[in-house]
């Protein structure tokens, strides 16, 4: 009878356990397809642009040099990206573009090439033939074959060529031709500097047996100012955004470390002074974890203006409630003889504390501000995005551009190396000074 | 701490005992003045390059609050109104944190699967997939949100994923912590019949560790909401958009924004307190 009992309960139970472990899948199953209608995955293969993944990755990793014409007021220019910032001088110009008046010359990879002729521009291209563009009122195109390749994109105001050797566009205002590199353009050195038109062999030997090329300073020192002020990348704003960042983290977690630690006594049970303030400040620790970090970084950058110091106090504000609870939770579990052998050589309550819980609990809570102080580091980005600070500012204003993405590779590379620095950092001082006390 | 050699009288006891006391005493002396000195020039530093000083803004960080209760109590009747339109954009907001960290989840255990070592399939990769979940965890949400709004258009989808990365980092490395603590004998037992790898991790493995897992995933989910919020400020929709356009409407659109902060702090400690209910069951009744 027991037996037949016993069978059916396990049977049962079986059936549970196949059930449970059918259905969970089933629920997840459910909640995705859920998901997939409500985030309106379908609509997003419309919605979503592909070229720009390929802009993206392509600019990331490689640079572009424009020959520009301005076909309003004549005159060409070299120049890295387009930018004003980044115009070859006479001397500087690479020599696969020959500038003589109106007329160029542009020598592209396998073969091709395209010259400029006042406002007439032939591509020649080796394996089809050669496009002649004419500006007049519009723009004219004779090609050698009747029908329009489809790499060849013209209408009566704007034509543009892309080819496997780069791209040459035409509109009324301007005549460009891009021709692309790999790598980061003037990641060292921008244009106005010396170093930038010598190899890195050059670069040395100036170092060590060159002749100054600015009296008053070493060599050495011009190129790591020049490096240090480098107008595109400018390192220096970028070492200073990351310290900006750290720094946000550093006043944050341990502002609020040491403002919650006397506020968690008041909230322990077994410290605190009366029953209604424990009730009070748990409350408000409560009420502080609550409200998001967001909702402070948007109060505090009201009243601090936009910058790094509004960055700590928003990660402080936050903080302190959750190390409050933490530290409140950690002096509850304080064994209480230590503090009974203290108060037994007839010590102040003040003694008390200093020697009877501060050693027990020390560990707990450095250790707990060394993990936060890491995944601080991480928020500190994020909040520095919001209040306009740090290298999460410029990594916003470099995306936000949408073509500076070997910049924003660049911050990524450098954020993701902070982290880790800082990760690694925490974890060593965890060890330092927590090795022993804890037996560990 | 423990003296190499013992001392053969109590006076010399005492006078080493001493010193190292003395030492120790310099020590965080010295450890506690250069965090001050560190702290005070680093909050200077900080207030220099700020907008407006902290003590100039003190006396301000209510300015706003009050300004938005006393709008918000005047149009208290808009204020539910406020609240039922926001909804939407609060679900939203859920389903980012709760999609995430379902997928989040379930590539950190397949993680942290491969980067234990002794369950592993293939432990000469064990250091690979540890540095991946490294990774994963160290750049933020918000750098590959962004990235992603590029490319695919502003909406959850890139919330969503970029959390999903960021927490499958977060428990790929916490996941392989429990499982190094799993008991190796049912996996024994699970080869000795023939049991392929996904079979001894599914059967040996997940039942011992599955309720570890799923209590950091709820202490996940929350952090993720406060997450997923955030993101909606820079541009991924959901709650934190809301909040976004209510304040850059600025006066005037004070009780909207009112109501946006009521909602989602209730959210917030509504799921913080059933997380924390949920896990405390777990640990007591498992």
């Amino acid at each position: 009878m027991a037996d037949i009992a016993l069978q059916t309960a396990m049977l049962d139970r079986f059936r549970w356990k196949r059930l449970r472990a059918l259905g969970l899948p089933l629920l997840v199953l459910g909640y995705l397809a859920y998901i997939t209608v409500a985030f309106d995955i379908a609509g997003l293969a419309q919605r979503a642009r592909i070229e720009n993944a390929a802009i993206l990755l392509g600019d990331a990793i490689s640079y572009k040099v424009h020959v520009t014409r301005d076909n309003r007021r004549g005159g060409t220019e070299v120049s890295i990206e387009g930018s004003r910032r980044m115009v070859f001088t006479e001397e500087l110009r690479p020599d696969w573009v020959q500038l003589d008046g109106d007329q160029a010359e542009i020598a592209l990879p396998m073969g091709h090439s395209v010259s400029y002729d006042g406002p007439v521009v032939t591509y020649h291209h080796p394996g089809y033939g050669d496009i002649v563009l004419t500006l007049g009122d519009g723009i004219e195109m004779s090609l050698p074959t009747e029908t329009v390749p489809e790499w060849i994109n013209a209408s009566n105001s704007r034509v543009s060529l892309t080819t496997e050797a780069g791209r040459l566009s035409m509109t009324r205002s301007r005549t460009e031709v891009f021709r692309y590199f790999p790598g980061w353009e003037l990641f060292f050195f921008d244009l106005d500097s010396p170093f930038h038109a010598m190899s890195w062999g050059e670069v040395f030997a100036s170092f060590v047996s060159g002749p100054r090329i600015e009296p008053a300073v070493p060599n050495l020192l011009l190129a790591l100012d020049d490096f240090w002020t480098n107008d595109i990348w400018r390192h220096g704003v970028v070492v200073w955004a990351l310290g900006e960042t750290i720094l946000m983290a550093f006043l944050g977690t341990f502002g609020a470390a040491v403002i919650s630690l006397p506020l968690a006594f008041v909230a322990a049970k077994n410290f605190s002074p009366s029953k209604p303030a424990r009730f009070l400040m748990r409350r408000i620790f409560d009420f502080v974890r609550g409200v998001d970090a967001l909702i402070f970084t948007i109060i505090l950058s009201r009243a601090f203006g936009p910058g790094p110091m509004t960055g700590a106090l928003a990660i402080l504000t936050t903080d302190t409630g959750s190390f409050g609870k933490m530290f409140s939770e950690a002096l509850e579990n304080v064994d209480q003889k230590q503090i009974e052998g203290i108060r037994s050589t007839g010590a102040s309550s003040v003694q008390r504390y200093r020697f009877g819980v501060i050693p027990q609990v020390m560990p707990v809570l450095l250790s707990q501000v060394l993990y936060l102080f890491e995944s601080n580091t991480r928020s500190a980005t994020i909040i520095g995005a919001i209040v306009g600070g740090g290298i999460g500012l410029l990594l916003t204003q470099a995306i936000q551009t949408t073509m500076d993405w070997e910049k924003v590779t660049y911050y990524i590379i450098l954020i993701v190396l902070m982290v880790i620095a800082m990760d690694a950092l925490s974890g060593w001082l965890r060890k330092k000074l927590i090795k022993g006390d804890t037996g560990r | 701490m423990t003296l190499s050699a013992a001392p053969d009288n109590g006076a010399e006891l005492r006078a080493s005992y001493l010193a190292l006391t003395r030492r120790r005493r310099i020590y965080s002396g010295l450890f506690l003045l250069l965090f001050i000195v560190l702290f005070a020039t680093g909050f200077r530093v900080a207030e220099e390059r700020n907008a407006g000083d902290f003590l100039a803004g003190l006396h301000r960080i209510f300015d706003f609050p009050a300004a938005m209760i006393s709008e918000a109590v005047e149009k208290a009747q808009n204020l539910p109104g406020h609240m039922i339109d926001v909804l939407p954009a609060l679900v939203e907001t859920l389903n980012i944190a709760a999609v995430s960290t379902l997928l989040g989840t379930l590539m950190g255990g397949f993680l942290a699967l491969l980067a234990t070592r002794g369950l592993a399939p293939w432990p000469r990769l064990i250091g690979v997939f540890r540095r991946v979940s490294d990774i994963l965890r160290a750049v933020p949400e918000i750098v590959i949100a962004l990235v992603l709004i590029f490319v695919l258009g502003a909406g959850p989808v890139p919330a969503a994923i970029a959390i999903a990365l960021h927490t499958a980092g977060a428990m790929g490395k916490l996941f392989s912590e429990v499982n190094e603590n799993v008991d190796l004998k049912p996996l024994e037992g699970l080869s000795s019949v023939g049991a392929r790898w996904g079979q001894r991790m599914a059967l040996g493995v997940i039942p011992q560790v599955a309720p570890n897992y799923f209590s950091y995933a709820l202490l996940r989910f929350e952090i993720n909401i406060r997450a997923s919020a955030i993101l909606g400020f820079v541009g991924a929709g959901g709650i934190g958009y809301e909040l976004k356009n209510a304040m850059t409407f600025g006066q005037g659109k004070f009780d909207e924004a009112a109501a946006i902060f009521i909602v989602l702090f209730v959210t917030i400690v509504v799921f913080d307190q059933l997380s924390s209910l949920v896990r405390n069951r777990l640990v007591n009744g498992g």
